[in-house]
């Protein structure tokens, strides 16, 4: 079976180039069964290679094709088939197929059907290479591919300034970190003289000093921010709600925002030479990770709440990838695909009956009117809150407790820093998580006049309920002590801590969690049922604070001023001072003063024949007399 | 017998003659004829050398030289003619039209 892996990436490339080239022509019914074929047959494979992989110890490299051959160097368009990547795999396709699915449903009235499921099977494919690569080189063209690939689904409706602007603004943030993430493979080559992961990984103890191996981490993890969205790359992540809503799916769940920490988990070798990298991995992961969840506390456009939710989530990962818990960030990444794509699948399924509403001022009282989705979405705000045995509880937790408990941040502050900022984040998550469903699903209708509310087609509700099961259940393969993924993933990470300290501690800490979560879901219920006047009051007695973080603390703003105006202005001084003043002034001068002594001197040329004899009269004066005199 | 410069004299003011006919008169034949005199002076010039010099070579450039007005002369004629057969007139003011 593992030699069939390369059919994983065969089947959506199959199907971008069909649905791309004649997908207008043979009909949507086509079209929607083409892309989703490709993408499922993608993960029955995928499904294949796991088989084959268990009790296997290694990886495997399956080549496709020599790439680049210079002398000595080569790059092999390989793919990396081990546990790590076959996981990711499944996730990438599984929780893609659904959304696929789904997507026949949502786009149904859409003129640009055939381009929609092109660029997303295009989407799935980039993030494949990405995951399945087995060098640096690819899998850099992997992650620029998902970053071309989400510019031209996040503007999709490239009609709407808004959209297009989003789509820009996806392209241009995250293609600042892979700035740094391509010195970094470059940084890679220039030590290692190669890009295989095989052999960079086996020379890195050997050949990195601490300094270099620091400064390649921080490079590859300026990619990682951009693409995660880190602070402070995160900007274009609640933006990217302008595309269709199956987009923010997909970009949220399987494939985009998922590489980064994937990266990190993948290059883990190399990130555990560099403490200081790990460090601030993790502290940037946890920082993050509070800060978007209080951006997401009083966001209104619910579909901004999981974007903010989204990055917080990120944070968690890169929080767990930091402290060294890379099979905990990968489990948490996973059971993170299945409840955000499950809630922003939900999202647009509500957004799908109120005729495209956002605004949770303008929802309540759905649940009776929208059963399935309000079930399902109520599930996935469950997972998402950390509720007790549901898959976000656990994978949350997990990565909580090896933050407290990690032996790679040397500090033991620091550490119940990260922990406290952890816990602290996850009653915040429960509170916003829970706010959406009260304001979106209970309470009195605020919905418009005239909206005709309605349940979404089965083509919508069935993806949903496959992936409200995931979001229940998805957490038990990693039950603490029993976890199938850690187990799974041991290959990979094969010197990862095993080391659990006390059981009570940990027993405790996640009873801790388990009360934080239901502590915020009860507030949550609270101030937006029971007392529904109170998010008022308090938003105008803390006035400063709720406009701070309304305004996302303004950091679009102060970006705007701080960095993008004045890149603008040195780019407007650039192209009309500079380059049209001085360097087309100089060529445009020269030519104009040949032209002004060429419009002077053919006067010369008066045509009359004494005025030539004359000419050539004193020409023939001046070269005697010059002989003569000489 | 008479001395050379006096030749050469003859020559020089018949060239200078033939020079400022080129440059003053309008007539397009008139201004051939005195090219023709700029060539038969010269040629008067290289006999003037030969014989003061007792060489033949003088003499022999003379009747290429006189090869060369006789080509001269039917080449431009023959453009004079043509021009005439346009413009109804051989005055080179006229002919003006190459410029800028």
């Amino acid at each position: 079976m593992l030699d069939f892996a390369w059919l994983i990436l065969l089947f959506p490339l199959l199907g971008v180039l069909i649905n791309g080239f004649i997908g207008n022509r043979t009909g949507r019914r086509w079209v929607g069964r083409v892309a989703c074929g490709a993408v499922g047959l993608s993960f029955l494979v995928g499904v294949g290679v796991f088989f084959a992989l268990l009790g296997e110890e290694h990886g495997h490299t399956i080549p496709i094709f020599s790439w680049i051959t210079v002398g000595d160097f080569q790059i092999e368009a390989a793919l990396l088939v081990d546990q790590l990547s076959t996981l990711m795999t499944l996730v990438v396709t599984g929780v893609g197929f659904l959304i696929h699915v789904y997507s026949i449903g949502y786009m149904a009235e859409d003129e640009r059907y055939a381009r929609f499921f092109t660029l997303l099977n295009l989407f799935v494919f980039s993030m494949l290479t990405l995951v399945l690569a087995d060098n640096f080189l690819l899998l850099y063209v992997g992650w620029e591919l998902v970053g071309l690939c989400s510019y031209l689904l996040i503007g999709f409706w490239f009609e709407r300034p808004s959209a297009a602007e989003a789509g820009k603004k996806a392209f241009l943030v995250t293609r600042v970190g892979d700035f740094g993430f391509a010195l970094g493979v470059m940084l890679i080559f220039a030590t290692f003289g190669t890009l295989s992961y095989a052999q960079v990984f086996e020379q890195a103890p050997q050949t990195l000093t601490t300094g270099l191996a620091t400064a390649i981490t921080l490079l590859l993890f300026a990619g990682a921010v951009g693409k995660s969205a880190q602070i402070p790359l995160y900007v274009w992540l609640p933006d990217a709600m302008e595309g269709p809503t199956p987009v923010s799916a997909l970009i949220h769940a399987a494939t985009m925002v998922t590489a980064g920490v994937y990266m990190v988990a993948r290059t883990h070798a190399l990130f555990e030479l560099a403490p200081t990298s790990m460090t601030l991995v993790a502290v940037i992961g946890a920082v993050t990770a509070f800060y978007a969840a209080t951006i997401a506390l009083v966001q209104n456009d619910i579909k901004r709440v999981l974007a903010y939710s989204t990055i917080s989530q990120l944070g968690y990962m890169f929080l767990a990838v930091g402290v060294g818990a890379y099979a905990s960030g990968i489990f948490h990444l996973t059971t993170h695909a299945f409840f955000k794509a499950l809630l922003f699948l939900s999202a647009g399924s509500v957004m799908h009956g109120l005729a495209g509403e956002l605004d949770m001022r303008k929802m309540g009282g759905l649940k009776d009117k929208m059963r399935t989705t309000y079930r399902t979405f109520l599930a996935g705000a469950a997972a998402l809150a950390g509720f007790p045995l549901l898959s976000g509880f656990f994978s949350k937790d997990e990565i909580l407790w090896r933050a407290f408990n990690s032996s790679i941040i040397p500090s033991a502050s620091l550490r119940a820093g990260l922990w406290l900022i952890g816990i602290v984040t996850a009653f915040l998550t429960a509170f916003y998580a829970f706010r959406a469903v009260f304001l979106t699903f209970w309470g009195p209708s605020r919905v418009d006049e005239g909206v005709h509310i309605h349940e979404s087609p089965r083509v919508m509700t069935t993806p949903l309920t496959i992936l409200a099961v995931l979001a229940i259940v998805g957490g038990l393969i990693g039950i603490p002590h029993l976890s199938a993924v850690e187990g799974f993933l041991e290959p990979v990470f094969a010197h990862h801590e095993a080391a659990h300290a006390s059981g009570i501690l940990e027993w405790a800490l996640m009873a801790l969690s388990a009360i934080v979560a239901i502590a915020a879901i009860i507030l949550a219920q609270y101030m937006y049922l029971v007392n529904p006047g109170l998010p008022g009051r308090l938003s105008q007695r803390y006035a400063t604070l709720y406009k701070l973080l309304s305004n996302k603390y303004y950091v679009d703003e102060i970006y705007m001023a701080g960095i993008v105006n004045p890149l603008r202005n040195l780019a407007s001084f650039l192209s009309q001072t500079f380059d049209a003043g001085i360097i087309d002034g100089a060529v445009n001068g020269l030519a104009a003063f040949f032209g002004r002594t060429g419009e002077e001197t053919r006067k010369l040329q008066t045509g009359y024949v004494r005025n030539y004899s004359l000419a050539i009269v004193l020409g023939a004066v001046i070269v005697i007399g010059y002989i003569i005199l000489k | 017998m008479i001395p050379s410069s006096y030749y050469l004299a003859l020559s020089a003011i018949i060239f200078v003659i033939a020079v400022v006919g080129v440059l003053v008169r309008r007539n397009a034949i008139v201004i051939l004829m005195c090219i023709e005199m700029m060539m038969g002076a010269a040629g008067l010039a290289f006999v003037t050398f030969s014989r003061y010099l007792n060489s033949l070579d003088g003499q022999v450039v003379v009747f290429l030289v006189m090869a060369v007005a006789a080509a001269e002369v039917a080449v431009g004629l023959g453009i004079i003619l043509s021009i005439f057969r346009h413009k109804e007139t051989t005055d080179v003011d006229e002919i003006n039209l190459l410029k800028w």
